[in-house]
């Protein structure tokens, strides 16, 4: 090809910084879709003349041994994708399944059209676009030697949730996101089609945050109550992400993580009766600009000893931020939640309001259990949030090259096994 | 790339996506991104296909896909083709009848890929015929596809089967 005077109008807009002599600095120079290798998360810098629409060439950055999708900055929109393997688990089926859905993930995200893709054209804007599959315990149970080796079991039952049947543990699970909802769209069908045949549809919780370029880069997410919601999370910088969130020990799994899925439904009907005061109190940060009540910046470290002037602790024991918070350096885990809210004409303001709560990490007994307990126990957060969908999934490594996400966990080397 | 402004649409956008993969990576995968050398006596060596796929399927048939890819300098023709999975495979094209309606028939001469260019095989055009089915055709495994090039050569292509809906045009005269 090599610069022919043929120009397609997309290929020209996708090269159309290079083509100009760099002038689209902002967006990375040469055209991002095209290489693979860039690392699409450079920095864009405002006030920079734009060619052409940067966000939609910007490919997520590869995250070397782990899946996609985790340490990702997390995008606009979700579509959490919940699979049963039809007739049970099977070994042949799963493996088939995964292989094209491996393939479909390779493709989509690199910004081009799926094998036998029929609208190609959707696939043109990449958009940030992730795939992270995960499998259930029935899968790890059945089709994995010496599952106890993994070590995801199944939640436990918390006081106050409300599980509906609806949202309840599947045996494969695709977290698919994406800046754009319309390639999120197409990339979540042809995930759909080729896993038909394998796999029957449970549910598909859908989740956005604010659109991109819509706040400053890093800013955490806003939760449909109002709050600030995230403050306190495990940054991929710090030294202590790698410990907390990648499993280390069984080869199969070395790079792995695991899933907790929580759909927590707000009653916003109910939070629409209490005043600002009564807000705030109940998480224990302003809703201005999430600093603890004790606290000036969204980052200060809050003072659970501070008391008011009539001896009472300025952040209540029982509010959010001081139940949640880790007690521990093992409680903490990564957070990546979305909103979401949904018509529904049979509920109070016709509508399903609340947040996906998407959380990674290594130890799910150790970090996620304990803390929910905690909440589950005294959380004067409660009384407007109720959990409807609980989740568990092991996520394996990155996906062997040439091969499929889940490869070393299904087809095992043998003597890596074991050695293991 | 001068072949695939006469390809339908649909194809144009794989076409250039997979020439974009070759501009951004050292491994070259598109026909004329490294120029042929002309030397090779052998088709075969020059002769590849990109992203091919099978329909999967429980019936007695079903078609191959792909891009056919010629690296040469001088034109290639694919003059036949077998599966791993089909007794009977024929090169086929699909033509308008003069009622209107779409129909397959087998392809006289078989599919002629210029030199440095490229022949596509889709739903609705030009594709590789599989009848008589030895086996079901399950989505996530692989065929091979063996093709015949005209200087006798044969290239070996191995398949992934894609669960599509399409692809079940009439059968020219129903004579399959």
């Amino acid at each position: 090809m090599g610069g022919g005077p043929t120009w397609d109008r997309r290929r020209l807009l996708r090269t159309g910084a290079a083509a100009f002599g760099g002038a689209g600095v902002g967006w990375g120079a040469s055209a991002v879709v095209a290489d693979r290798a860039v690392a699409a998360d450079q920095a864009t810098s405002a006030g920079t003349v734009q060619l052409t629409p940067a966000a939609g060439a910007e490919l997520a950055p590869a995250a070397g041994r782990h899946q996609a999708g985790i340490t990702t900055a997390p995008q606009a929109h979700v579509a959490l994708i919940g699979w049963d393997l039809r007739g049970g688990p099977t070994s042949s089926g799963l493996t088939r399944m995964m292989r094209l859905l491996t393939d479909d993930a390779r493709r989509l995200t690199a910004g081009e059209p799926a094998l036998a893709d029929t609208e190609p054209e959707l696939a043109a804007y990449p958009s940030r676009l992730t795939v992270t599959f995960g499998f259930g315990p029935r899968v790890l149970d059945r089709l994995v030697r010496r599952p106890e080796r993994i070590g995801l079991v199944e939640l436990p039952a918390f006081a106050g949730d409300r599980l509906e049947e609806s949202w309840a543990q599947t045996d494969v699970v695709a977290q698919v996101c994406c800046d754009d909802p319309t390639t999120l769209a197409h990339a979540r069908r042809m995930l759909l089609k080729d896993a038909d045949a394998f796999a029957s549809l449970r549910w598909v919780q859908e989740g956005f945050r604010t659109a991109r370029g819509t706040t400053p880069e890093g800013t955490t997410m806003r939760n449909l109550m109002g709050q600030v919601d995230g403050t306190v999370n495990l940054d991929p910088a710090e030294p202590a992400f790698d410990e907390r969130v990648w499993a280390a020990g069984d080869q199969r799994f070395a790079g792995g993580t695991f899933l907790v899925v929580r759909r927590i439904r707000m009653d916003m009907a109910g939070w629409d009766r209490v005043d600002r005061v009564g807000r705030e109190a109940t998480i224990g940060r302003r809703l201005a600009d999430g600093a603890p009540l004790t606290g000036q910046n969204e980052f200060d470290e809050p003072d659970f000893e501070a008391t008011d002037r009539y001896g009472f602790p300025v952040i209540d024991p029982a509010s959010h931020i001081a139940r949640a918070r880790h007690r521990t350096p093992a409680e903490q885990f990564l957070r990546r939640a979305y909103n979401y809210d949904h018509t529904d004409l049979s509920r109070d303001g016709g509508a399903d309001t609340g947040l996906l709560f998407l959380a990674y990490t290594c130890d799910v007994a150790a970090s996620f259990v304990p803390v929910q307990r905690r909440l589950a126990e005294i959380d004067r957060l409660n009384e407007w949030v109720k959990a409807i969908g609980s989740a568990v999934y092991a996520i394996p490594p990155a996906a062997p090259e040439d091969g499929y996400v889940g490869q070393q966990l299904l087809e095992p080397d043998t003597d890596e096994e074991d050695n293991a | 790339m001068n072949t695939s402004t006469k390809l339908a649409t649909g194809v144009l956008a794989l076409t250039v996506a997979s020439l974009l993969t070759a501009c951004g990576s050292d491994t070259s995968e598109a026909a004329t991104d490294e120029p042929a050398t002309g030397q090779s006596t052998d088709e075969a060596a020059q002769f590849s296909v990109e992203d091919p796929w099978v329909k999967a399927t429980d019936e007695e048939m079903t078609a191959a896909f792909g891009t056919l890819v010629n690296e040469s300098d001088e034109e290639i023709t694919v003059v036949a083709a077998t599966t791993s999975a089909s007794d009977m495979t024929e090169l086929h094209e699909t033509v308008q009848n003069d009622d209107g309606s779409m129909a397959m028939q087998a392809k006289e001469g078989g599919f002629t890929i210029p030199a440095g260019g490229e022949h596509v095989l889709e739903p609705g055009g030009d594709h590789v015929m599989m009848m008589d089915l030895t086996e079901p055709v399950e989505a996530g495994t692989v065929v091979t596809i063996t093709f015949t090039l005209d200087d006798e050569s044969t290239v070996a292509v191995e398949s992934t089967v894609k669960p599509f809906t399409g692809a079940d045009e009439n059968y020219q005269g129903g004579e399959h």
